[in-house]
């Protein structure tokens, strides 16, 4: 029989992993990204607000609430929440930092994996020679798992395995031998690598090596503010959404590796250490690599329009091609670093996830850490796969959206409720301070109470109601048009377009426009039409068919109303997958709500709840 | 680089290096608690 024992071999080695939790894709893709989209340099300043009123707030709430429970040896949420509370909701309010954990690891993984393979393909050279085109079709192919782009079968799928393999093992290790080993090598590490590339980044010149732009000139695009964007709420939402997701929070993964720590030891000092060095990280790291190395070589209005397809799409279709301007060595060295940077950043982050529910699965049912983690990467495997088979149907995004993004706002309002309200601000400011090797500001405990609760609110409302193209103008009692990616908007899956039924007979066309290709790439065959929009810019959609099932009923140059058929035959709609993938995050959800309930029974037969 | 967009990102990157940095040192620097405490490595029996 196992005990849950173990702790951390050293304060440092505690802060570098909370570091390397916090640390992810999105400091480095998703944060210039979002500043270049909300105002530039005056993103910052919202950016920074929310970090200081939900950010902080929130990382002393999870360490301190961790610390408590662990005192409990409760290593994940669902009864650290019910030791604050002893009504029964909140153990299965807890669910949520178990769930979101899995479902996260299951497409984090992917991505991880991504890099993985990346960090090959930049050391043999697979990108030498490629045009900007090759570059981003060869991720195009490294997503379609039937496509292989080094000769291995399968190869995103191999990847993947891999990389649950090695999460699964770091894991099976401990947490001083296997995830504190990892972060002392890997948060330093990619420091290191970080550095390397905003200086290269920095110090482009334009002429040399084929840039068009100094590294100044992005510099210069990310950091020049327009103040004018600061009564925009759809910037403020942006700047909570961008600190709440760098942040690592609302996920459990904090708690559970702050339960480790004892009564008498510091929370505040290591959150807000742990918290800064996530800032610096975004902040001064994140915004002096893609985005000037990508307007040094490709422009400013190139990169706007590659930030519209997301950081992820800069990133992997882009960054490879970049570096290949600097020679075959340098390349080589900088798709190591960058691709290692994101690998280290990935792996951090993805070992924190396993931590809560292999931390449930040792306390309640006495498993062996090796016995959970072996079991956690199968989940996790599991539970990927529809996201690598299906990623062009949105399953990953699907992913993403709803144990990525909403279950996290859900589960932190919640957790700042209990805590300031139920738990109490006397008995939590208690814990917060307990300990402290430095002097907590006492506003902090009007701000917990008050501020972040109402913070959180808002930005769960804002989500819940998003209007179309962010316009808060045009809220008014009548109704207003939603958000396609708002909660509700994307309940009612608006933006599929007329493609509503999980199976047809046609699929119809998404948008109007004209059909100006109808063309095959690899083995897949794709219709693309394209209209102008309301701006002048030229928008198009891409429906993909199977010539062997599908009649095409459109043909080049047709001229197509949208809720038009574009071909006939057996056709299995997006919002079959869609639709599947929600029920496999329900089912996961509800599945480790069953294992809370027997877990709370056997504890109760075992004498271990005072009723 | 125009002159508002140098003052924003030295004004912000030096703010957040420097809270980074005082923060990491106290956690490198401050004397660890009596025994037993959280951290396994500065024990002086091996578990």
């Amino acid at each position: 029989m196992a005990s849950n024992t173990e702790s951390w071999g050293s304060r440092v080695g505690l802060v570098l992993a909370m570091a390397g939790n916090a640390v992810g894709f999105g400091n480095f893709l998703r944060f210039p990204v979002q500043a270049v989209q909300n105002g530039g340099g005056a993103f910052i300043i919202p950016y920074l607000v929310s970090f200081l009123v939900m950010g902080i707030p929130l990382l002393f709430i999870e360490w301190s609430s961790g610390r408590y429970g662990g005192k409990y040896r409760h290593h994940s949420t669902p009864f650290i929440l019910q030791t604050m509370d002893k009504r029964w909701i909140w153990k299965y309010v807890g669910v949520f930092g178990i769930f979101s954990n899995i479902a996260i690891a299951a497409y984090y993984c992917y991505m991880e994996s991504w890099t993985m393979s990346y960090i090959i393909h930049s050391v043999i050279g697979t990108f030498d020679g490629m045009s900007q085109g090759a570059v981003a079709g060869f991720f195009t192919n490294y997503l379609d798992v039937n496509t292989s782009t080094t000769g291995i079968p399968y190869e995103a799928l191999v990847f993947f395995v891999l990389c649950i393999a090695l999460n699964t093992w770091i894991l099976s290790r401990g947490i001083s031998s296997g995830i504190e080993k990892v972060a002392k090598i890997g948060v330093p590490l990619l420091i290191v690598f970080g550095i390397f590339l905003a200086v290269k980044g920095i110090t482009l010149k334009a002429g040399h090596n084929g840039a068009v732009n100094d590294g100044t000139v992005g510099l210069n695009f990310l950091w020049t503010p327009d103040f004018s964007s600061l009564a925009n709420p759809k910037v403020w939402l942006a700047a909570a959404g961008q600190i709440f997701f760098t942040l690592s929070v609302g996920m459990g993964s904090i708690q559970c590796y702050a339960s480790y720590l004892k009564k008498k030891d510091d929370v505040a000092l290591n959150a807000m250490s742990a918290g800064w060095m996530n800032e610096f990280v975004e902040i001064v790291l994140g915004s002096a690599i893609i985005i000037p190395i990508a307007i040094g070589y490709l422009g400013i209005d190139k990169v706007v329009e590659l930030t519209n397809i997301g950081g992820l799409g800069l990133g992997f279709r882009t960054m490879p091609y970049l570096f290949e301007q600097w020679g075959p060595i340098l390349s080589a060295v900088a798709g190591t670093a960058f691709f290692g940077l994101l690998f280290f950043a990935g792996i951090t982050s993805s070992l924190a996830m396993g931590t809560p529910g292999m931390g449930f699965m040792m306390d309640e049912f006495k498993w062996t850490r090796k016995k959970s983690a072996v079991a956690f990467g199968v989940v996790v495997m599991l539970l990927g796969l529809p996201t690598i088979f299906f990623f062009s149907q949105g399953v990953f995004d699907e992913y993403d959206y709803w144990a990525g993004t909403i279950s996290l706002v859900v589960f932190a309002l919640l957790e700042s409720i209990l805590f300031a309200w139920i738990f109490g601000m006397k008995k939590g400011w208690r814990e917060i301070t307990s300990g402290a090797d430095i002097k907590v500001p006492l506003f902090y405990r009007f701000v917990i109470k008050y501020i972040t609760p109402v913070a959180l609110l808002l930005v769960f409302f804002g989500a819940l109601i998003r209007p179309v193209n962010d316009d808060w103008s045009q809220l008014s009692l009548r109704g207003w048009k939603l958000h396609n990616e708002s909660i509700i908007g994307q309940l009612q899956h608006k933006g599929l377009g007329p493609n509503t039924h999980w199976f047809s007979n046609s699929f119809y066309a998404e948008a109007s426009g004209v059909v100006d290709s109808v063309y095959r790439t690899g083995s897949k065959h794709f219709i693309r039409t394209s209209a102008v929009d309301s701006k002048g810019q030229l928008k198009s959609r891409v429906y993909q068919y199977e010539p062997l099932k599908h009649q095409l009923v459109v043909e080049e140059n047709d001229v197509v109303m949208a809720g038009q058929a574009v071909y006939t035959g057996n056709v299995v709609n997006r919002v079959f997958y869609l639709d599947m993938a929600r029920l496999l995050l329900l089912s996961v959800f509800l599945l480790i709500s069953l294992l809370v309930y027997f877990a709370w029974n056997k504890r109760r037969r075992e004498g271990r709840i005072r009723r | 680089m125009n002159t508002p967009a140098l003052i924003m990102m030295v004004t912000v990157e030096v703010i957040v290096t420097l809270l980074t940095g005082w923060f990491f040192y106290k956690v490198l620097t401050i004397k660890p608690k009596q025994e037993p405490d959280s951290f396994s490595e500065n024990d002086d029996v091996v578990r």
